[in-house]
């Protein structure tokens, strides 16, 4: 197997972009990501695109071949080009698929996108089609939606461990805080506790401000073999691992209500493939779709003991500047949430960083970098570490 | 959801209906037709659950999926049988008195529709147990 190198990253803007298609979008993504590496569109080998629902969104499926013939792989090049799908971490598996076709020499150049166009239908419609990532038959046929089932482990974690609405909220607000510093976040605003507790109750103990909005967006990144990678840039960004874990589709069948297993299970793998652990670790990006969402994340991660993600999120451990930076770009609540583009959202953030051009977000020193992708309530998680050393 | 997607669980909807692995012991309800520990080396039988069981979390829907709007709020709980597996559904009744180690038994009732003309789905729900 070979080592695998980010070489070149674009996000576009994150947001209700009314007036942008999905084509547009991921073309804008994938040519800023290539002009960015230096290579060219002939150079490609491979082209993985995550997306979770264009089928429910924009009534599009073959999303791979529609992304490779806008973006002019197609009818000339004919560049070989998949759709991940796996919910909300369709992104990350793209990402990991991406890192395979050139760890095991299939490829040497290759493009690893996500994208979502989500606000071309009306809020329920989106709301239902995101709901199709947990287990129709036996939750939604009861009346669950996303957030109910992320309610249901808030709840139990504030039963269990004495978390507070008001640390649900210091999430928000923290992310808020570094979107403002984000040039693509859908949400530049900063944010209060009370604001948070004062919003409009959609699944009790979550506010709306507790959720992540829908949004429209696409990221891109380019691959390639560690050994080349210094004859493209200067500042390469190494994958020192990539994992991915499962778990039972429905919240109910779980071991704990209030442990991501597969987030575990896929860290743990992580951390193993880099032979690090989290104190190795500078900063990460998490999958807070839903506040509680982030404080089970960095406890099931090993950045917080079980139970005590709150407290170290009131604390102030989380936000930049404190011991362990959690979604600097904003995180899925304040940048935005394209389902399928997520996942390489965060791996475009953590190159950010590693190369020190975040600006009025920048983690000073950063070195090493993790990212965290769920998909559904937890039944898909991917796991990548990515470093300024090989 | 499409009507033969809904009618091929009808039984298992009604009459909570699920599986039993005779190899290993483990009771499934939604019913599997795999045993998750013995895998194709179980031994899988239908099995009629008594339906008794307690909460394990819940949260209040406000705002609702498609086909439950005209239900909210309500209370959608995590119910742990009492035979050892684990579903999802609603708390029929005031969904501010339910709490975490509720006794729930189950009760037949309307789950949704599809729009105003569609199809009405029923199903179970849960109502508190207390004699």
């Amino acid at each position: 197997m070979r080592d695998v190198a980010i070489i070149g990253v674009k996000n576009t803007k994150y947001g209700e972009l009314w007036n942008r298609s999905l084509r547009q979008l991921v073309v804008e993504a994938g040519i800023g990501a290539i002009e960015d590496a230096g290579v060219s569109g002939k150079d490609i080998d491979a082209l993985y695109v995550g997306n979770m629902s264009g089928g429910r969104f924009i009534e599009q499926e073959h999303i791979g071949a529609l992304i490779a013939d806008y973006s002019g792989l197609s009818k000339n090049l004919h560049v070989p080009a998949t759709r991940v799908e796996a919910a909300c971490a369709s992104g990350g598996l793209a990402l990991r698929q991406g890192i395979m076709n050139v760890a095991s020499g299939y490829g040497d150049i290759v493009v690893a996108a996500g994208a979502e166009k989500m606000t071309d239908i009306c809020s329920s419609e989106a709301s239902s089609a995101l709901a199709a990532a947990a287990d129709r038959e036996w939750e939604g046929m009861a009346g669950a939606t996303f957030p109910g089932l992320y309610a249901m482990i808030a709840t139990l974690h504030m039963h269990k461990y004495g978390t507070t609405s008001e640390q649900l909220a210091e999430v928000a607000v923290k992310n808020h805080r570094n979107g403002a510093h984000n040039p693509i976040a859908q949400y530049k605003n900063q944010i209060t506790v009370e604001q948070v507790l004062n919003s409009v109750m959609v699944a009790d103990p979550l506010h709306i401000f507790d959720c992540s909005p829908i949004t429209d967006g696409a990221s891109a990144l380019v691959l390639v073999p560690a050994e080349e990678a210094h004859k493209y840039t200067d500042t390469p960004i190494y994958i020192r691992a990539t994992a991915q874990a499962s778990d039972t589709i429905a919240l109910h069948d779980r071991r704990d209500i209030t442990t991501l297993d597969a987030t575990v299970v896929a860290g743990k793998r992580a951390y193993e493939m880099a032979k690090m652990g989290p104190e190795d670790i500078d900063l990460v990006e998490v999958h807070d779709c839903f506040t509680i969402a982030e404080l089970c994340a960095i406890e099931d991660l090993g950045f917080a003991e079980k139970g005590k993600g709150g407290i170290v999120t009131a604390e102030g451990e989380t936000a930049i500047g404190g011991r362990i930076p959690v979604n600097t770009s904003g995180g899925l609540k304040a940048c935005g949430h394209p389902v399928g583009a997520t996942g390489i959202k965060q791996a475009v953030e953590i190159v950010t960083q590693l190369r020190g051009e975040a600006g009025g977000r920048q983690v000073d020193g950063a070195e090493c970098g993790m990212t965290h992708n769920v998909g559904g309530s937890g039944a898909t998680a991917a796991v990548h570490i990515l470093s300024r050393d090989r | 959801m499409s009507v033969p997607r809904f009618w091929r669980s009808l039984g298992s909807r009604y009459n909570l209906e699920g599986t039993h692995c005779t190899e290993c012991g483990e009771y499934y309800y939604p019913p599997r037709d795999t045993c998750v520990n013995c895998r194709r080396l179980g031994k899988i039988e239908s099995y009629k659950f008594k339906g008794t069981g307690e909460i394990i979390t819940y949260t209040i829907i406000h705002t609702a999926a498609e086909g439950f709007e005209e239900q909210t709020p309500y209370a959608l709980a995590i119910i742990k049988l009492d035979e050892g597996p684990s579903l999802t559904a609603q708390i029929v009744g005031n969904p501010k008195e339910v709490y975490i180690g509720m006794r729930v038994k189950p009760v037949f009732r309307k789950l949704g529709e599809d729009g105003e003309r569609g199809m009405i789905y029923y199903g179970t729900k849960f109502v508190p147990a207390e004699a």
